[in-house]
């Protein structure tokens, strides 16, 4: 995996962030493009490449999202488009809610706002419990470990997207 | 990739830091020492005299009010910019136009026309000679600085303007970035550090966090159009209403008043600064106009500007991704940061005491020079890691922007798509690379089409072409494509939005290599003719002195014979010749000062008791 060899790094879904950090440092002291002003061109252009590859890796790799989000495509196991069944009713419930918003109906408003803070701590759980789900996986680097966290990121995704739906209509009448 | 080529050998060859400023410039260096600033300050003003000459700085400054319509100043704001952008700042700015002239602005002054890059390529051209003068080294290579909210284009045009001053520019560093290098090289900081960065004309917001010796930017905003500029266009705004009131005449129309107020208003801006009431005195047309300014008005007037400031801080520190407390220290850059208002704003926000120790005006520049010396290897601890302050996108179907770089990634970065065709034998494919944080491509900026070109033929979706997009330390744009199928390189065409095309900078180059020639040559002229002027000088002297009188006819004459000569050629542009008739007249007057000069000796001996 080319963003853990930019780094130096062992492919790991839990990663330190400070380990992280320092082996960024390291490797930008050595690539970045400022220590070969004087070099010739082919050596400034290697440089060019190879940082250009560890900011991208750092800057994936920092995020336990982002950075399970590129393994399992590294892995080839792809993004589900259904909706999490558990997630039915309630988005049923809030596009019921957002279309009497956008009519004009004020009273929906109270709904969508007790909504978006339940989205938001669906997120936060998520977030927070997605870390045993890497440790499970490094240690036994079982396929099937993957696809549950392939799963839990769909989830996620699809709260993230109702989350953002949600603000942009509330945004909306409140600058009216 | 590169178009420089180093002298390993040649050690004694400085690469300078530049801060090009909107109001003023200043060029530095960096010694074992530390970083020092060369010469002094250059106000960035360009004038060009009824004699067609192009003078740069203090004195161009004061052709502003003597001929303001042959004088530029903050030709900053023009960089990178096209006619239709700048239709604001042409109602405050005296900025005259050549023409209508699309991607690539055009000034007017008198009878010459240049565009924002060569005019500032004079500013750079005189601090390049000050420095010069002042090492007794030629300088090729520089790292100039740009506000961190430079767009692509605008950095691009501060790149061709180093070029056209005959600067290998190295680097182009953030402004508020170099400040922090100055900053914290000094001090061995570390921690998060936010650098407020409020100048001439722009405004810049970034917050660091500094390991090691490593200057990592987390995040930046700014507003490149948000300066101590428009602190003095609105207090003009209000002195025109007055005087208008008081005199029953509209005197913004007449540039020599609009200058004369406007040097009226900054003075009274700058002495708020320290004392809580002044008076805004200015005369014009043997009429005065007097009005009391206190600091609670000053204030209360600049608030909405300070205001502006703000929300770029506030969007900065979320995007960094740390808390308000989190920071430890704020780093005052920037003249507009001495006025106590914005201090006290910063502070409140930042709930931090900014600092304020090091010279607002110089911290930039000495920070280009630290990096300088990152450059040349001579400051070997220090790391900075920036990032590119805008997302870069393209446009797809409906006029949508997708995002292939975002906003605040560090830089080297980059980002690869492929791109196919739609029917089938099609031989174009076109790209429209754009920047900014908007959705639709019409909210953005466009910073240039690429046309993928000679396709062979083949059916609809077929073709596999690699584009890679890669921002470069410099926060600059280049594109690569590649034939996925053939991994030969996809030849294609560049169309910049905004700015110079190479021809057009190789041009430039060109014609201000030969002027800095003919400048050159005018220099030597002027200095024979001075030397010429001094013997000619002593000479006029000698004849009433009594080693004169001693000489013999022959020497005389001969003496008289040269001085004739040096005369005639003295108007000459030739300054080998000048310089001929002149070693000439030294020669025939050698005698002459060698008994001048016993008889100098014989009078102080005779009055000295031995």
């Amino acid at each position: 995996m080319r963003f853990y060899e930019a780094l130096g790094l062992e492919p790991k879904l839990a990663l330190d962030s400070e380990e992280l950090k320092k082996h960024f440092y390291e490797r930008s002291r050595q690539w970045h493009p400022d220590r070969y002003s004087r070099s010739s061109a082919a050596e400034q252009q290697k440089s060019l490449e190879m940082t250009s590859v560890l900011n991208d890796a750092f800057r994936t790799l920092r995020d336990p999202v982002a950075r399970a989000e590129y393994f399992l495509e590294q892995k080839a196991i792809v993004p589900s488009k259904h909706v999490p069944p558990e997630l039915l009713e309630e988005v049923f419930e809030m596009n019921i809610a957002l279309e009497e918003l956008r009519a004009g109906d004020e009273t929906a408003r109270p709904q969508l706002v007790e909504a978006r803070k339940r989205f938001n701590r669906m997120r936060d759980e998520i977030d927070h419990g997605i870390s045993v789900l890497f440790l499970r996986y490094d240690e036994a680097e079982d396929a099937s470990h993957l696809l549950a966290i392939r799963s839990v990121l769909d989830r996620r995704q699809y709260v993230a997207n109702l989350i953002r739906d949600v603000e942009k209509e509330l945004n909306v009448h409140v600058s009216n | 990739m590169s178009t420089f080529q180093i002298d390993f050998g040649d050690t004694q060859s400085h690469i300078v830091g530049i801060d090009l400023g909107t109001t003023n410039s200043l060029i530095a260096v960096m010694e074992p020492t530390g970083p020092r600033i060369l010469s002094g300050i250059v106000p960035s003003v360009v004038s060009v005299t009824p004699a067609g000459e192009v003078i740069v700085g203090a004195e161009a400054r004061e052709m502003l009010i003597t001929h303001p319509e042959r004088s530029v100043y903050s030709v900053k704001r023009l960089m990178g910019r096209d006619a239709a952008d700048i239709r604001e700042e042409l109602k405050l700015f005296p900025f005259r136009l050549a023409e209508a002239s699309g991607s690539v602005l055009k000034l007017q002054f008198g009878e010459k026309i240049m565009t924002p890059p060569e005019v500032s390529a004079h500013i750079l051209r005189k601090l390049k000679r000050d420095a010069e003068e002042e090492l007794g080294t030629p300088i090729t290579q520089a790292v100039i600085t740009v506000p961190a909210y430079f767009n692509d284009a605008q950095r691009q045009a501060t790149k061709d303007a180093g070029r056209i001053a005959g600067l290998d520019v190295l680097r182009l560093v953030n402004e508020p970035t170099a400040a922090a290098l100055a900053y914290g090289l000094d001090k061995r900081k570390e921690g998060v550090v936010a650098v407020y960065d409020f100048g001439g004309g722009t405004f810049d917001i970034s917050i660091l966090r500094l390991h090691e010796g490593i200057f990592e930017v987390l995040a930046t905003n700014g507003d490149t159009h948000l300066g101590g500029d428009d602190i003095d266009n609105l207090l003009m705004r209000i002195a025109f209403e007055d005087i208008q009131a008081e005199w029953g005449e509209d005197i913004s129309g007449k540039s020599d008043a609009v200058q004369l107020l406007r040097r009226a208003v900054i003075q009274t801006k700058e002495q708020l600064s320290f004392v809580p009431a002044t008076v805004m005195d200015f005369e014009y047309g043997g009429k005065r106009y007097l009005r009391e300014m206190t600091v609670d008005v000053f204030d209360r007037l600049i608030q909405p500007i300070v205001e502006r400031t703000l929300a770029p801080c506030r969007a900065c520190i979320a995007d960094a991704g740390v808390r308000i407390e989190d920071i430890n220290e704020v780093v005052m850059v920037g003249g507009s940061t001495r006025i106590p208002v914005v201090r006290a704003e910063v502070e409140k926000l930042f709930r931090a005491r900014p600092h304020t120790e090091l010279n607002p005006d110089e911290v930039v520049a000495l920070g280009a020079a630290v990096q300088a010396g990152i450059l040349s290897g001579d400051v070997k601890d220090q790391l900075l890691l920036d990032v590119t302050p805008l997302s870069l996108g393209i446009e797809t179907m409906g006029g949508l922007v997708s995002k292939l770089i975002h906003r605040n990634s560090t830089i080297p970065a980059s980002a690869t798509e492929q791109f196919t065709t739609a029917v089938d034998g099609q031989k174009n494919v076109l790209i429209h690379v754009v920047q900014g944080e908007r959705e639709l491509v019409k909210d953005c900026r466009s910073l240039a089409r690429f046309d993928l070109k000679d396709l062979p033929p083949m059916p609809a979706g077929l073709a596999r072409i690699e584009v890679r997009f890669l921002i470069d330390a410099n926060g600059i744009l280049n594109v690569t494509a590649r034939d996925v199928r053939t991994g030969a390189e996809q030849s294609m065409d560049v169309k910049p939005s905004y700015g110079l095309s190479d021809q057009q900078v190789e041009a430039m180059i060109l014609e201000s290599f030969e002027k800095a020639q003919d400048d050159f040559k005018e220099r030597q002229v002027r200095e024979a003719r001075v030397e010429a002027d001094t013997i000619l000088a002593a000479v006029k002297k000698a004849r009433t002195d009594e080693a004169f009188r001693e000489l013999d006819a022959e020497a005389r004459a001969a003496i008289d014979r040269d001085v004739q000569d040096l005369l005639t050629v003295y108007n000459q542009s030739d300054h080998l010749l000048i310089r001929e008739k002149i070693d000439q007249l030294n020669t025939s007057t050698h005698t002459l000062a060698e008994n001048m000069m016993n008889t100098a000796v014989r009078g102080a001996l005779k009055g000295t008791k031995i």
